[in-house]
């Protein structure tokens, strides 16, 4: 059971989400991913208004909307305007068919103004995918490192949050939440490099570690690789592969009446 | 059967890699269809005594490879007398290539050394390797950030030398579009698919470059070889076109006692 936390509507041609849709499913088909979670229309828009965020989220409901059973949705927000988020998330998860939150590079998770968002998140069982790295030279003015995720988890310490790309450099993004329980390495959209998976289940426990794989930018064969090639037990590769991801959207699955 | 072109042997300089031993690391091979390869050394990045790197390559390919692995001498174009390198890699270790780092050892392909070095490469009937990068430059060291080569020199470089094999490695998750098509005009320059990225990775980079002149590397054991060997299934190759890339055009290009 492979259950993918991170794709994209990017990467295959086609004029319409549906035709993209389609195309990338046909993909996940070859390598036996069977549920995806999309997230962020295209272009791709660092600091999206409330209007660019609404158009960006109508494309990913638009795309998943004939795949139902095997494709889900998570609400692109942006935290510098809470209201009109906090309006996007109720849209589209509360009264819509999405079940988690998309947090890119438009503001650092740390900043007190994001929380009622997470609040937010929280109770309607939302699951929030946080976009983190540690990049050599320096992050984007908005984009949050892992760090600084783990300290806004802890004003969080009930909400399950992903700590995207596990903070890209995995070496510094394991340790940045090892300590703190209620986040969860994202694993996708970082380089096939071997020894992380390892590290992450030394450190983390497997029940953390959550496979994605950042298609179109990426690949699944390179992501897939990441728990495939490690040398951990055959339950651990489970639990990354789809296990954990299906224990934590199971709640807002069944809440929306979606067959877990 | 697989012909890997992109493995390292030695130590990364920055971490422990699982299977850095050469014997575990052709064990993996070995247990994924990896029939043979071409090794070079992590330990050529940044050494100085590149005739002792060279040399314990030879020596770990021939005590632990039995012919799987085959040694792949780094020359550091920097370094004073390294045309001597290139003669010990030719004539006493037996060695068919080549690679270069020329972004660690701080040149360009411009070079004038670079010509020189073609001319020797092609006059011995050695081939060339070249690693565009070792690894994502937003995760470097901070005390050492190593920009991707430049191959705009290329094209000119290869022309001068027409039966020269020269392949780039951990190429193809940056090189992309006009840049590619350019340099993949000459049917001798090769590409290998470690660094790869996108769904359908292979079956999109055959509509730039030619099917033929695309090889297997899978940049052991700094990736997960399961990363490359998942290529071959996303892209729907055929099986004939498959063999080519994982097999055939290798030993067509580097082995010519096999035509």
């Amino acid at each position: 059971m492979i259950w993918d936390l991170h794709c994209h509507l990017s990467g295959v041609d086609g004029k319409t989400v549906d035709e993209r849709i389609a195309q990338l499913m046909d993909y996940a088909d070859r390598m036996g991913v069977e549920r995806l979670v999309f997230f962020m229309g295209w272009p791709f828009l660092t600091d999206p208004t409330p209007q660019e965020f609404r158009k960006q989220n109508d494309d990913v409901m638009q795309a998943i909307s004939h795949w139902h059973d095997r494709a889900f949705g998570f609400v692109y927000l942006n935290a510098k305007y809470v209201e009109e988020s906090l309006i996007e998330l109720d849209r589209c998860v509360k009264n819509g068919p999405m079940v988690g939150v998309k947090l890119w590079v438009a503001t650092r998770c740390n900043d007190p103004k994001i929380d009622p968002i997470i609040k937010r998140a929280g109770a309607l069982n939302a699951l929030i995918y946080q976009h983190t790295w540690f990049k050599t030279g320096g992050n984007l003015v908005g984009e949050s490192t892992t760090s600084d995720l783990a300290l806004m988890a802890k004003r969080h310490p009930k909400v399950p949050l992903i700590a995207g790309h596990t903070g890209g450099d995995w070496e510094l993004g394991i340790r940045a939440i090892q300590n703190s329980p209620n986040v969860y390495a994202g694993f996708g959209g970082f380089d096939p490099t071997a020894g992380a998976t390892e590290m992450a289940v030394r450190t983390l426990g497997a029940d953390r570690i959550i496979y994605g794989s950042d298609i179109g930018g990426r690949s699944f064969s390179s992501q897939l690789a990441k728990v495939q090639g490690a040398d951990i037990p055959e339950v651990s590769k489970r639990l990354i592969l789809g296990g954990n991801l299906k224990r934590l959207l199971t709640p807002i699955l069944n809440t929306k009446g979606i067959n877990v | 059967m697989i012909f890997d072109t992109n493995v390292y042997l030695s130590r990364w300089p920055f971490r422990r890699l699982p299977n850095d031993e050469t014997p575990a690391l052709i064990k993996k091979l070995k247990q994924n269809q990896i029939s043979q390869g071409f090794a070079g050394s992590f330990d050529g990045l940044l050494h100085k005594d590149i005739r002792s790197v060279n040399q314990r390559l030879s020596d770990d390919c021939k005590s632990f490879g039995s012919g799987t692995l085959i040694p792949i001498g780094s020359i550091n174009l920097n370094l004073p007398n390294w045309e001597a390198d290139v003669i010990t890699c030719h004539e006493e270790l037996a060695m068919p290539g080549l690679r270069l780092h020329p972004n660690y050892h701080q040149y360009q392909l411009s070079d004038d050394k670079v010509k020189k070095l073609f001319a020797m490469a092609a006059e011995r009937k050695l081939f060339i390797q070249i690693a565009m990068r070792m690894e994502d430059d937003r995760t470097h060291h901070p005390l050492m950030r190593i920009p991707d080569v430049k191959f705009e020199a290329l094209p000119d470089l290869m022309k001068q030398h027409d039966q020269l094999q020269v392949t780039i490695l951990n190429g193809m998750k940056s090189l992309r579009g006009a840049k590619l098509t350019s340099l993949t005009e000459s049917p001798n320059l090769t590409v290998e698919i470690a660094m790869l990225e996108g769904v359908g990775g292979i079956e999109k980079l055959m509509k730039q470059v030619p099917y033929q002149q695309i090889l297997f590397g899978s940049y052991a054991p700094f990736f997960y070889l399961e990363s490359s060997l998942n290529k071959l299934k996303e892209s729907n190759l055929g099986m004939e076109i498959e063999q080519q890339i994982i097999w055939q055009n290798a030993r067509k290009r580097f082995f010519v006692t096999d035509s």
